[in-house]
Formats: C-alpha cells, structure tokens, sequence
C-alpha cells in the first residue's frame, strides 16, 4: 500500500503525470466507440422489460420439486397464453405469465403450489396491471428532470456553468453506458433498475464534484501568470485527486459487489441484484467519465473563453523561449522549477493551440 | 474564523453523544415497540398499490377526496383483523397512488376487499331473470331464483337470491330446466347495459347478457346511478333489471352486523342519513305492494345493492321502512354479515380504484431477503473496512469507527421514525443502507487525502488536519449536497420501492455528514495533537516521509499554490 502512498504523492507533485486532458481524443473515441454500441445495443436488441413495465404475473416458487418444463405445463394450462419459465439459482423456479385477474392468479398460484410441491402461501405473487409500469417510467422521467434542473442551477452557482455543463455531459455519458449494458446483457429491467440507475446520478456528480472542487483550486487566479495554461492546471487536478477518485470508486463498489455476490448466491434475481447491477456499472462508468470525460471536456469549454485562449497563446510564447534558451545551453530555471507542471510528453507547443 | 470544531473538538464530541444519548433514549424508551418496522417484502404479506381515477371522466381528484378514499379502505382493510394494516397515499394529485399493505394476509381476501372500495347505489329490482343469454326479452325468471321468504320479523328486508341458501343451488337447475332452450345458441355480451328508459332495445340488450360468463360478475365497471341498469349478482346466477337508484351509498351512515337475541342467524343493520330515510321510506312504501320477485313479476317489491355495477344483495321489502333504520336478514355466516356491512357502509367512494401492482412475500421469503440483506450489508462494511484500514492505517481506525457510528445512528433514527412517523424499512431500503456505506466512507476519503495533501506540501499534522478540513469540507458539503438532492427529488416523485430507498439514501447522508462534522474531523484533531501521531509513525497512514513530503517538494509544491490563500480560503 504505501507503494500507492509513493504514487499518490508522485501524483500530487506531479513527479508523475497521466495527460489526461492533451490525449482527451483517445478518451473520446474509446467513449464514443462504448456509447455507439450502447445505443446501437438499445435499438436493435431494446431492453428486457419486467413485469413491472409490462403487465404480468409473476410466480416465485421456492425449493420447488417439480421441474421447469412440469411448471411451464401448468402455467400455460392455467393462464392460457405463452408462459416464461426460469430457475432462478437457488432451487427457486420463476414463472411469469401474461397479465392475469387477481382471481385468474389466485388460481393459477394454487395450481403451481400443488403440482410444485409447496404450499400456495409460500409462493411469491406479483400481479401487475400495464397502467403501472407507465406510471413508474413516468415518474423516473419526471424526477430526472427536475434532479438535472436542481443539479444543473447548483452546479452553475457553486462552481460555474461551463462546469456544470460538463459534469452533465459525464452524467448522461453514464446513463447511457449503463441502460447500454443492459441492452447488451438483455438484464431484466425492473424498478429496482430504475432505482439503480437514478442513484447513478448522484454517484457520477459525487465524483465529478470531488475533481472539478481540485480544478477550481488549481485554477484560481490562473490568468494572473503565464507559467501554465488552464488545461495543465486542470490536468495537474485529475492527477492530483486521481488516488481518491480511485478509493472512493472502489470503496463504493466494494458494498455494491457484495449484493451482487450475496444476491447472487443466496437469492436469486430479485430487487437487490437489479439495483446492484446497475450500480456496478454505473459507478464504474461513473469514475472513469469524471477523469477521462468531464475534466477534459472542461479544458475544451475553457479553451474557448477568451482569456484562457490568451492564456495558453502566452504560455506557449514563454516556453518556446524557455526551449530555445535551453538549446543555447542555458538551463530555463524558472520553468524547471516548477517541474511538477512539466511531465514528460511530447512538446506542448504543438498542442497548446488545440 | 477557525471554526469552532477545529478550536474545540471536545465541544463537538459532546454534542454528539448528547444526540446519540437522546436517540437511544427515545428509541428504547421502556414499554414502547424498539424495533425497526419491516416491510412487507422482508416480514411477509401483501401489498397492492392503487391507482384512484376520477368518477366522471375528465375530473381531477382532489386531495380530500384522496384522503376521504385512504380513510374509507384503512377502515375496510381494518376490518379484517389484522395488525399493522397500512393505507398510505405516494405523491399527489393526479399521480397519486395509494398502497395498501397487509401484513400475513392472503392475498385473495385483501384483494377482494380492494376491488370492492367502489360505487354503491340501491336500486328497486324490475325484474329477475335466467343469467344465460337469450335471444329475445322475456323476462323467464324462474321461481327457484326468487326470493326465499326468511321469518322477516318486524321492518326487515329479507333477501333475494344471493344471500338466502335455497337460492343458491336452484339457479343452475332452472337454468338447465328452463325453456330457453336455445341459449347457449345465443351469443353473450358481458357488458352491464345501460339506459335512461326502459325501452325495447334496452329490454334486448339486457336479455343477451351472459351472467354465466365470470366476466359479467366480477365488477369493476362502476354504473351511472340515473339510468336503468342490466346486471348480474356476484356469483352469476342470476340476472337482473333494475330500475334508476333511489339511494346513493353515501346515504348510508352506518352498518354493521348483528346477531339479535333468539334471532337464527346473523343480521346487517343499516342506518341512513335524513335524505336516504327519506327515499327508503318511499320505495319501501311503493315496493312492499308489489309481488314477490319471480314468475315474470315486474316491476317486484326487491331492492338491490349494486356494488360497482354488480348485484351484491336483493333483499325484499317485507314492509314500508320509514324510521331510517332497516335489517337485511338471510341466514348469513358472520363473516358474510361483516362483509356486507363493511361494503355498506364504506363501499361509497368518491373516486374509482384500479390495482395496478399486486405483491404478496410469504414470511419465509420475507426473512430470507433480510437475512441476505444484511448479509450483504455486513459483507460490504467488513469490505470497506479492511480497505481503509490497510491503506489508511491509523486514519483508518477513525474511519471503521466513524462508519459503526453511523450504522448505530442510521439504526437508532429508523427505530426513533418506525416509532413517529411509521418508517417501514423494505429491502429496497436496505439496499440503500448499503450503498450509503460506501458514500459514507467517501467522506472520510476526501477529508484524509485532503490531510495528506497538506502533509505534502510540508505542513505540520497539527496544521493538515486542520487546513485539509477546511478545503475538504466544502467538497464534501457540495459532494454531499448533490446526493441529498438526487434522494430527495427522487423521494418526492416517486412512487412504491423508489421512495423507500431515497428516503434511505437521504437519511444516511445527513447522518454522513453529521458524522464527519461531529466526530472523525474531531477525533482526527485530537489524534493530530497526540505526540505518537506527530512523530509520524507508518502505523499512522500520514507518514511525511512515505507520502514523499520531503521539505523540497512541499516547497516546489507551495509555490505552484502561492496564489491562493495559504490558511483557510473563505467558505
């Protein structure tokens, strides 16, 4: 560990320097590609709607003895359509149906518990009519809506816009990712889901604020020197809050893993699972969009505005001098000084126009 | 200004045992119920979520209504007898939802008991009639169908078909027996005709109805109370004509079920209200002449009780009724006495209810989820302990005990809110328990790279702990801040298990934040005065040395920050 210590501080010094913002084009296609796929997956394969969305019955049958083809048999029998039979894991046989009346069910639940060997009491029922999964989608719309409102006035007054626009474009670079995956993974989706990915909303900025709070530091009165340009600023931030960025992840992910492995094992698919997984990519993407996307998205906004754009013309202007100095044998003491500012990489003159 | 916290960390902890006492105290105060209350899915029972839409089409529902609506069904779930019924409204206006929850209950009588909370209108019976469909109107009610006389002693109603059990076994043998021959030939709709006359075509509409289809009998479509009416009873057997209601349900002031003394079963007696008396007395008083339901008799001295557009009971008049009072007698079982009189009496609702999710967990599920729940949440905390523990040494000491601390605090405040305002924890709740144990431990992750920064650029412990504080608390109040608004915008917007976990998710980053404030920045100042800490130790996890704070580098580092304040920028 105190290996990760020496890194962190390399990191903080700036001894050592990921250029997370000069090679935002890597990050970029590497998103993109992700994204093109998510959508892709999204429209092409859709998403695997549970009940909840769609209307349905839904019988848990648990330490069920009869086999899936024996309860598939029964189920189509009693609600006289196809039915969707599935073993769950822990012995626990899944049967979903089309929507049944809450007497059609009651019925259908006796059947199954007789030819499943269990009593009817025990099995799990879950009828659901198709209004209420319009309703639940209605309302998680209508919340991520106002959250992003609140969120966006927020973010506009505690740091400033441009801020606030990147850590939105982070934020819906998540989302996306994550209703990806599951479009991909053909994951059931249910409110738990919803409830997974609403969450991820809060997560993403937890972490996009952490970073942006370092860059705002490291930049204040940026425009009074011309040592460093706001992107290497704002670069030496990531850099500097790159430990924590990666602690914080995974000592959110590691409560998060653990539901997956105990709902997993012990219960099957049900509501901890669903909320879990969409956690877990969630906060994965999450921790990776507020290094790699909302900080050097930040930079490219930044870039434009006037000042910054003059900004980086002087310090180009002052380091090609300092290279030319250096050639003629005579060492550049004050850019060295601030060697932290300097990682290794390619000249920055060609880049600082970008 | 250095805040008082830094000044003064005894302060703080003090404070926050005075919390920490006073939850305990109101939590486990002697004689009062000291455990957390479990939702349905983690202690068994059913739950169904309603979705009330407005009688007339196009009206908005106004919340009294709601509330009238959320009374009505807490006092008819109530009335089943079970503990800790609950009847909640979610949201308001026109999204609102109400969810019922029982505990232990089977699912079918909750159910039943939902689907009944509909309109109830009394209406004098036309005619009575074979329940399959037939191909022309002629009204061929047979005898077995009609009334049974019961010893209607006094002003009592006795009723008709459905509740008198020479009734009930006769339909199905006049149907086969009856001269309709050729209805089974006959097409059956299942829809309740309506009309404002009773007119030919009404007549025919009503005859093709196939009472024997489950679909004619299972309601749900309430009726306009101002028009003629073509139904059926509530098990199919018969088929009536009813004339327009003389008397609404909210007429009805109160019914309850009676065994009166040396009576031979079970009775309902019904009060009504100044205007119900009123229109009793006078269809009392005009049915009572009028022959027994039957053998074609129409109109006949019956009444029925329409429960959203089915017939739930026809009693007969015996006599005129005019004091307000009535009794419904027929052999009833006091289950079927206490059914009646709960539908009776709040079987009027202002707005229609349609079950839209329908949930029931046996126990042993119930448990089983919040065995694996807290498995998962113990797993999770011993997880993220270890890794602070092994990264953060000493700090991560702070860190173990500043998380059991708001475990403990989380624990007391849902047992202090099952207690006042009947917090129900779900499993969707205890998921966001532990998801809120990493953001938890977030907090103290800012606040301790914070210290080691400062560490870095060359400051004393003493001074990083206080410095990294103050850069680190205002992070951890925005961080902290957006979360909170993503729970509560989440909790005012949603409806059933997203609620349960926003309000987790909610409640515990305050209590993250309270924590932070109250106790680790605290301890860490104190720790930070310790002369063990200060000699930088690599069991303390702020070793100047393993951070690589060599004074040079704290130098080149303070440079690159001379523009800002050195101590405490204004927060």
């Amino acid at each position: 560990m105190s290996k990760i210590s020496g890194l962190g501080h390399r990191l903080y010094t700036g001894q050592m320097s990921i250029d997370f913002i000069g090679r935002r084009k890597t990050w970029y296609i590497v998103s993109a590609v992700i994204l093109l796929v998510s959508v892709g997956a999204l429209f092409t394969r859709g998403l695997n709607l549970g009940i909840e969305f769609r209307g349905g019955a839904d019988f848990a049958i648990p330490s069920a003895s009869c086999s899936i083809e024996q309860a598939r048999v029964v189920a189509e029998e009693g609600s006289g359509a196809q039915s969707i039979v599935t073993e769950t894991g822990n012995g626990t046989i899944r049967v979903q149906t089309e929507a049944l009346t809450p007497a059609e069910s009651s019925v259908l639940a006796g059947d199954l518990a007789s030819a499943c060997g269990v009593a009817k009491d025990e099995i799990k029922v879950q009828v659901v009519g198709p209004t209420w999964g319009a309703e639940i989608s209605k309302k998680a719309l209508q919340g991520l809506v106002v959250f992003l409102l609140l969120v966006t006035i927020f973010l506009s007054i505690y740091f400033e816009w441009r801020m606030a626009v990147a850590a939105l474009v982070a934020l819906a670079h998540d989302l996306v990712i994550t209703i990806g995956i599951y479009a991909l993974t053909g994951l059931e989706v249910t409110p738990a889901t919803v409830i997974g990915i609403l969450t991820i909303l809060g997560f993403s900025l937890y972490d996009t604020v952490v970073v942006f709070d370092k860059v705002r530091e490291n930049t204040r009165g940026i425009t009074g020197q011309s040592m460093l340009t706001y992107s290497d600023a704002a670069n030496l931030a990531v850099n500097q809050t790159l430990v924590r960025s990666i602690n914080t992840s995974v000592v959110a992910l590691l409560p998060v893993v653990s539901i997956i492995v105990i709902g997993a094992g012990l219960l099957g698919a049900g509501t901890l699972l669903d909320l879990a997984v969409a956690l877990a990519v969630g906060m994965a993407a999450g921790a990776y969009s507020s290094i790699f996307i909302a900080t050097p998205f930040l930079a490219q906004l930044k870039n434009a505005q006037p000042e910054i754009k003059s900004l980086a013309a002087r310090v180009a202007a002052r380091r090609s001098q300092a290279a030319r100095q250096s050639v003629t044998g005579e060492p550049a003491s004050s850019a060295a000084a601030s060697g932290r500012q300097q990682p290794k990489r390619p000249p920055r003159s060609r880049r600082a126009k970008s | 200004m250095a805040p008082p916290a830094t000044t003064k960390p005894l302060r703080a902890l003090v404070a926050l045992a005075v919390i920490m006492l006073g939850l305990i105290a109101w939590a486990f105060w002697p004689g009062t119920d000291s455990t957390v209350r479990l939702g349905l899915d983690l202690q068994g029972g059913t739950q169904v979520i309603l979705l009330p839409k407005p009688v007339t089409e196009g009206a908005t529902i106004t919340d009294e209504q709601l509330q009238q609506t959320v009374t009505i069904i807490r006092q008819r779930v109530d009335g089943l007898g079970v503990a800790e019924a609950e009847v909640t409204t979610q949201g308001s206006g026109a999204g609102a939802a109400i969810v019922v929850s029982v505990p232990g209950a089977s699912q079918d009588r909750l159910v039943d008991l939902v689907q009944k909370t509909a309109l109830l209108d009394f209406r004098p019976v036309y005619t009575i009639s074979n329940p399959a469909p037939e191909a022309e109107a002629s009204p061929s009610a047979s005898a077995s169908a009609a009334p049974s006389g019961s010893s209607g002693a006094s002003p009592a109603a006795s009723p008709a078909a459905s509740a008198s059990p020479s009734a009930s076994p006769a339909p199905s043998a006049s149907a086969s027996a009856s001269p309709s021959v050729s209805s089974s030939a006959v097409v059956g709709t299942t829809e309740h005709p309506q009309s404002a006359e009773n007119s030919a075509e009404f007549q025919s509409q009503v005859a093709t109805l196939d009472c024997t289809n489950p679909e004619s009998y299972s309601g749900g479509t309430p009726d306009d109370p101002a028009l003629w009416l073509g139904t059926c009873d509530q098990t199919g057997a018969v088929k009536y004509t009813l004339e327009p209601a003389f008397i609404k349900g909210t007429n009805v002031t109160g019914a309850s079920a009676v065994l009166p003394q040396g009576g031979v079963g079970w009775v309902v007696s019904l009060e009504f209200d100044g205007e119900g008396a009123q229109a009793l007395g006078d269809a009392s008083t005009k049915l009572s002449a009028l022959p027994d339901c039957g053998q074609g008799a129409s109109p006949c001295n019956a009444f029925a009780i329409v429960l959203d557009g089915v017939v739930t009971s026809a009693p007969r008049f015996n006599e005129p009724i005019l004091g307000g009072q009535a009794q419904i007698e027929g052999n009833f079982t006091a289950q079927e006495a206490n059914d009646l009189a709960n539908i009776l009496k709040y079987g009027a609702l202002p707005v229609t209810l349609e079950a839209v999710d329908i949930t029931s967990v046996s126990p042993t599920v119930g448990s089983e989820q919040l065995r694996a729940g807290l498995l998962a949440g113990l797993l999770g905390l011993v997880l993220v302990m270890i890794y602070l523990i092994v990264y953060y040494r000493a700090l991560g000491i702070v860190a173990m005990v500043s998380l059991i601390l708001a475990a403990v605090i989380s624990y007391l405040v849902f047992v202090v809110m099952s207690k006042s305002i009947g917090l129900t924890l779900t499993l969707a709740g205890v998921a966001g328990a532990i998801v809120a144990i990493g953001i938890t431990a977030d907090s103290f992750i800012v606040y301790f790279e914070r210290i080691r920064d400062e560490i870095r650029e060359g400051r004393t412990l003493r001074q990083a702990c206080a410095s990294g504080w103050i850069r680190a608390r205002r992070t951890l109040l925005a961080a902290d801040f957006v979360s909170l608004l993503a729970a509560v915008v989440l909790y005012l917007l949603s409806v059933g298990s997203v609620r349960g976990f926003a309000f987790v998710l909610g409640l515990t980053t305050v209590i993250d934040v309270l924590v932070a404030f109250w106790f680790t920045h605290p301890i860490v100042v104190l720790l930070g005065r310790a002369g063990w800490m200060q000699r930088g130790s690599r069991w303390t996890g702020l070793d100047p040395d393993r951070l690589g704070a060599p004074s040079v580098a704290g130098t080149i580092a303070r440079q690159g920050r001379r523009r800002e304040p050195k101590e405490e920028p204004q927060s």
